[in-house]
């Protein structure tokens, strides 16, 4: 199983249980699917990062209140703001299978996730290689609705990078990101590789959820 | 005048504005508007730096001026659009030096959010935020209104009838499309021109996104279809990144070259975008070094369009899907009372699945509002189809207020060669653009004759160029007659269809089953005249996608005539049919219904109910069969054994089995049951719906009548409907812990006007102690959880 089907089988609820083989299929034929719907857009910019305090830290312009986005960058004196959207198209696919098969709505939906992050994942790495030619290493990204690091950032985030121009991502009314299938993220970037043996998951503190990699 | 200037000498735009405000200090995410109070001089400066290259038309500093971005600044618009265009004028004082004519026009980029059903910005908010900046840019003096750098059609459209409407300045519109000529969201080039040019905009084209060297493919398709003066502003380059920084790299010089290419292929303006500078303008305006420009030839393709696709009538015989219609349907008839939304719309995709190109939509009944249910119908199917649709009613307001909301350029069904349906109808077409169906009938009725149908045919297209409508935008209907009262009715039909493809040169379109009324096995005769129609140059037929027989007609049509090329579609689809249906007909089911739904398998299913209603009554299946094998997958749900995609696989299936029981039922007279009724909706500032969709299905399956508001639903709707349908139990999701507060204003108001109905509540961010504290009766941690909440609540009564 490669990683991004082990990835939408966990969004899924599965946990450590055996996922049946008709499930399995859906999970591929909707990858397939995806492949034809989504797009991939990426946008990202690097601010200065200053410490007021243990809890509150300054990225850019945009000033955060937040202990554990602090913790995350401790250390970093820049950092990356990224916004990133798979596009309206996967909203569309979502919205015509409601009618008709929910089943696939919900496999589409872990599907798009895994995706998401996979993209995100390959990104990273690139970035990575680039700075660390500059002599920086990069921190886990970090995106609001983390622990405490508030939505309401979303949108000074989004126009920092003016993301609605460049890939088509904004939000609503509440802080929320549209295109559905889009991420925030902010990447730490320090001079010292503090060894991140704990990622985005793993990090957070509800241990009984079941989406939870394990 | 722009108007008489613009397709006669070529003109020069300005070019990138941002990028240079970034440079002298504008820090990201700065509203680079309030620059124009804040740094009149430097905003002076760069406008005069453009007209000093040799610039016609400057933007004033107003891309992102809307009260939906302005909604936390200090300034108010009015002073920041007044200010930009002061800006802009004095700058043509300073850096014009001769006496060339030059305009300032007023900048509008996109609201920054995207529009329903992608987003929560409704169409007519964005009306309203467009209109606004429009209207102090004309008071301010602005000489005409560029719309840019938009990706989305729909939002594309409230701009330019705000401008139209609440303005009398000229209009051009330019867009972004990527490099495999899509807009973001999903529209391509024939559908955006159909839809621009079918709004009457002064002129269309490109800009950002792309460099000059990736425009031209995205232009020359543009150019294949578009009659109107084109404006071309590419970026200097594709951004690059590097060390976490947006940059462009094509020099000044490169720049002009590919611009000097671009003007051979027939552009009326041209100018810059991101990354572009002054020194790039100078340099495309010195090689270009002329006035002339060869325009645009008209174009004759008849194009209808949705917001994510073109269908071109007048190449390949299209299939306009029938069944969005009431007349003869009970279920239909019964669904739009109801206000079964869901009905229609799987009607829709059923339709799209069979290979329908256009949907026809027709919601009129007696004793409803079609006003409304036209414009609910148009909007939701958009949400789940691309197809273009044909809006078809008799009601011109329905009419009017359909196409307002309609995100491309639609079909109208129809005007015909009475005076007054001319009168009502063609202004319509002119405001909102559209393909409209032109019945050959008038006054006098329907002639009996081919050449009386041409001759009205005639008579419409005339009155049509009367409103500046083009002959392209007339499909004609010379109607089919039945048979079995007149005798000569089909070929009259076949004769007509002919001559006004002959005389006119125009595209046809027939509502092909009116041919067999009242005769046995319609769909023998439909068949062959669609054949007979589509040979004698019918371009549209209005059939039935999901009649075999039509289809059969049809497929074999576009195989005979070299449509379909080397038989490809033919072969796909006919090449393994005849195993597959002796393999359903035999009627051996291996499994039961009860297994069938334990595992999820739609169509055994549907095969189980079937064969089960040979011996058994509808009521006992339901009792016996289908609720025990719910329950079990529901048990093995809580147990953790049957995970959610499962519990759904098999909800879909129960699905299927309930319908053929319900017909059986309603066939008889009886129904199921009294249904208990629920409410549920996703709530206000919330679009994340899939929970909700989850807890519906199950609740339908259980026997509940659920009542579905929708996504971003404010309290007040949700209210209103438990009041005045006297419901018991809401059911509320949501998201994020911003949206939460819209759940409890929803049960606070509730508690106060209905305290007898009951809300269970449910989503990611929920647990027991939120539920508590904002007062909800119930916290649902999974779906299952939903339903027996609902039958307990229920089972008390």
């Amino acid at each position: 199983m490669d990683i991004r089907t082990k990835e939408a089988v966990r969004y899924l609820g599965y946990g450590n249980h055996a996922v049946d083989g008709r499930t399995l299929a859906l999970i591929a034929s909707s990858f397939q699917e995806l492949e034809q719907s989504a797009g991939r857009r990426i946008i990202y910019r690097i601010f200065h990062v200053s410490f007021e305090n243990t809890d509150c830290l300054s990225i850019g312009t945009l000033k955060i209140k937040s202990r554990n986005l602090a913790k995350n960058m401790k250390g970093a004196d820049r950092a990356f703001l990224l916004g990133a959207t798979l596009g309206v198209g996967v909203d569309a696919l979502l919205r015509r299978y409601a009618l008709t098969d929910m089943a696939r709505v919900v496999i589409l939906q872990a599907c798009a996730a895994a995706m998401l992050e996979e993209y995100l994942d390959s990104c990273q790495e690139e970035l990575r290689k680039e700075q660390k030619t500059e002599g920086y290493y990069l921190r886990p990204r970090f995106s609001p609705g983390y622990g405490d690091f508030s939505i309401c950032h979303q949108e000074q985030i989004l126009r920092m990078l003016d993301a609605s121009k460049k890939i088509g991502l904004s939000m609503t009314d509440g802080n929320m990101l549209t295109p559905t299938k889009s991420v925030t993220a902010v990447i730490g970037l320090s001079k010292t590789d503090i060894s991140c043996h704990v990622l985005g998951c793993e990090s957070c503190e509800k241990t009984d959820c079941t989406y939870r990699r394990i | 005048m722009i108007r008489t200037h613009l397709g006669k000498d070529l003109l020069y735009f300005d070019g990138g504005l941002g990028t240079l405000l970034q440079s002298r200090g504008l820090s990201p995410g700065e509203l680079p508007e309030t620059w124009n109070i804040t740094h009149p001089d430097e905003i002076i400066n760069i406008h005069r730096r453009y007209f000093e290259a040799g610039c016609d038309i400057v933007l004033t500093n107003t891309f992102g001026a809307n009260a939906l971005k302005f909604h936390d600044s200090q300034y108010h618009l009015k002073e920041i659009t007044e200010a930009a265009i002061a800006n802009a004028k004095k700058a043509a004082l300073l850096g014009v030096q001769d006496a060339r004519q030059t305009y300032v026009a007023l900048d509008v980029g996109p609201t920054g959010k995207l529009l329903k059903p992608m987003g929560d910005l409704g169409f007519e908010e964005a009306y309203a935020a467009f209109r606004e900046v429009m209207r102090y840019g004309e008071a301010a003096g602005a000489d005409f209104i560029h719309i840019e750098t938009m990706s989305d059609t729909y939002e594309v459209k409230a701009a330019i009838l705000a401008a139209k409407e609440n303005t009398n300045l000229a209009v051009t519109v330019t867009m972004i499309f990527d490099e495999k000529g899509k807009l973001l969201t999903g529209g391509d080039v024939p559908a955006l021109v159909a839809m621009l040019e079918g709004l009457r905009v002064d002129a269309l084209g490109l800009n950002c996104g792309l460099g000059p060297e990736q425009m031209l493919p995205v232009l020359k398709e543009l150019m294949d279809y578009t009659s109107i003066p084109v404006i071309v502003k590419p970026n200097a380059g594709l951004p690059r990144q590097r060390n976490g920084e947006v940059y462009y790299d094509v020099e000044p010089e490169k720049f002009a070259e590919t611009m000097e290419e671009i003007l051979k292929l027939g552009v009326s303006a041209i100018g810059g975008c991101c990354g572009t500078t002054p020194d790039h303008i100078r340099a495309m305006i010195q090689r270009a070094g002329r006035r002339k420009l060869i325009r645009p030839a008209a174009k004759g393709d008849t194009i209808v369009s949705s917001y994510g696709q073109a269908v071109v009538l007048n190449r390949k015989p299209v299939i306009i899907g029938e069944r969005i219609n009431p007349t003869g349907k009970k279920k239909f008839k019964q669904a739009l009372k109801d206000h079964d939304m869901d009905y229609i719309l799987r009607e829709g995709v059923t339709q799209q699945d069979r290979g329908a190109h256009i949907l026809d939509v027709n919601v009129g009944l007696p004793d409803i509002d079609e006003v409304s249910l036209m414009q609910e119908a148009v909007t939701e199917l958009q949400s789940v189809t691309s197809l273009p649709l044909q809006i078809d009613t008799v009601n011109v307001s329905a009419m009017e207020c359909a196409m307002r909301i309609y995100n491309g350029k639609p079909m109208i069904n129809s005007v015909n060669g009475k005076q007054e349906s001319m009168d009502a109808v063609f202004p319509l077409v002119k405001k909102y653009g559209g393909v409209v169906v032109a019945l050959t009938i008038d006054e006098e009725g329907i002639p009996n004759t081919a050449e009386g149908r041409c001759r009205i045919a005639g008579k419409i297209i005339e009155e049509a160029a009367k409103y500046g409508i083009p002959k392209k935008d007339i499909v004609v209907d010379v109607l089919a007659m039945t048979i079995s009262s007149e005798p000569e009715g089909a070929k009259i039909t076949l004769d007509a269809l002919r001559k006004v493809r002959e005389t006119y040169g125009v595209c046809t379109v027939l509502g092909v089953s009116n041919i067999s009324f009242g005769l046995p096995c319609r769909p023998v005769i439909n068949a062959s005249f669609y054949t007979m129609a589509l040979h004698s140059g019918l371009n549209a037929g209005i059939v039935n996608p999901s009649s075999q027989d039509m289809m059969r007609s049809y497929d074999s049509f576009c195989a005979l005539m070299n449509y379909d090329q080397n038989c490809e579609t033919y072969i796909r689809k006919y090449g393994a049919q005849t195993v597959e249906t002796t393999q359903k007909s035999d009627g051996t089911q291996a499994l039961t219904l009860k297994e069938a739904i334990e595992k999820g398998l739609k169509e055994e299913a549907y095969h189980g109910a079937c064969q089960l209603l040979k011996s058994s009554e509808p009521l006992e299946i339901i009792n016996q069969y289908l609720i025990p094998a719910l329950d079990e997958v529901g048990k093995g749900f809580e147990k953790g054994t049957v995970f959610l995609p499962q519990l759904l696989m098999s909800a879909d299936a129960a699905k299927m089995a309930f319908a053929v029981l319900k017909d059986s039922l309603s066939e008889r007279g009886e129904e199921a049951q009294k249904k208990h009724k629920v409410i549920l909706a996703t709530v206000k500032g919330d679009i994340h719906d899939i929970g909700k969709n989850i807890v519906k299905v199950l609740l339908e399956n259980y026997g509940f009548d659920v009542i579905d508001l929708g996504k971003d639903v404010p309290p007040e709707t949700i209210v209103k409907c438990a009041v005045g349908k006297d419901v018991k139990l809401i059911g509320l999701s949501a998201l994020m812990t911003t949206t939460v507060v819209s759940m409890e204003d929803t049960i606070k108001l509730l508690k106060e006007q209905k305290p007898d109905c009951k809300v269970m509540v449910g989503g990611a961010v929920l647990n027991q102690e939120y539920a508590d504290m904002i007062k909800a009766d119930f916290y649902g941690k999974d779906a299952m959880q939903s339903v027996y909440y609902a039958q307990r609540i229920f089972a008390e009564e």
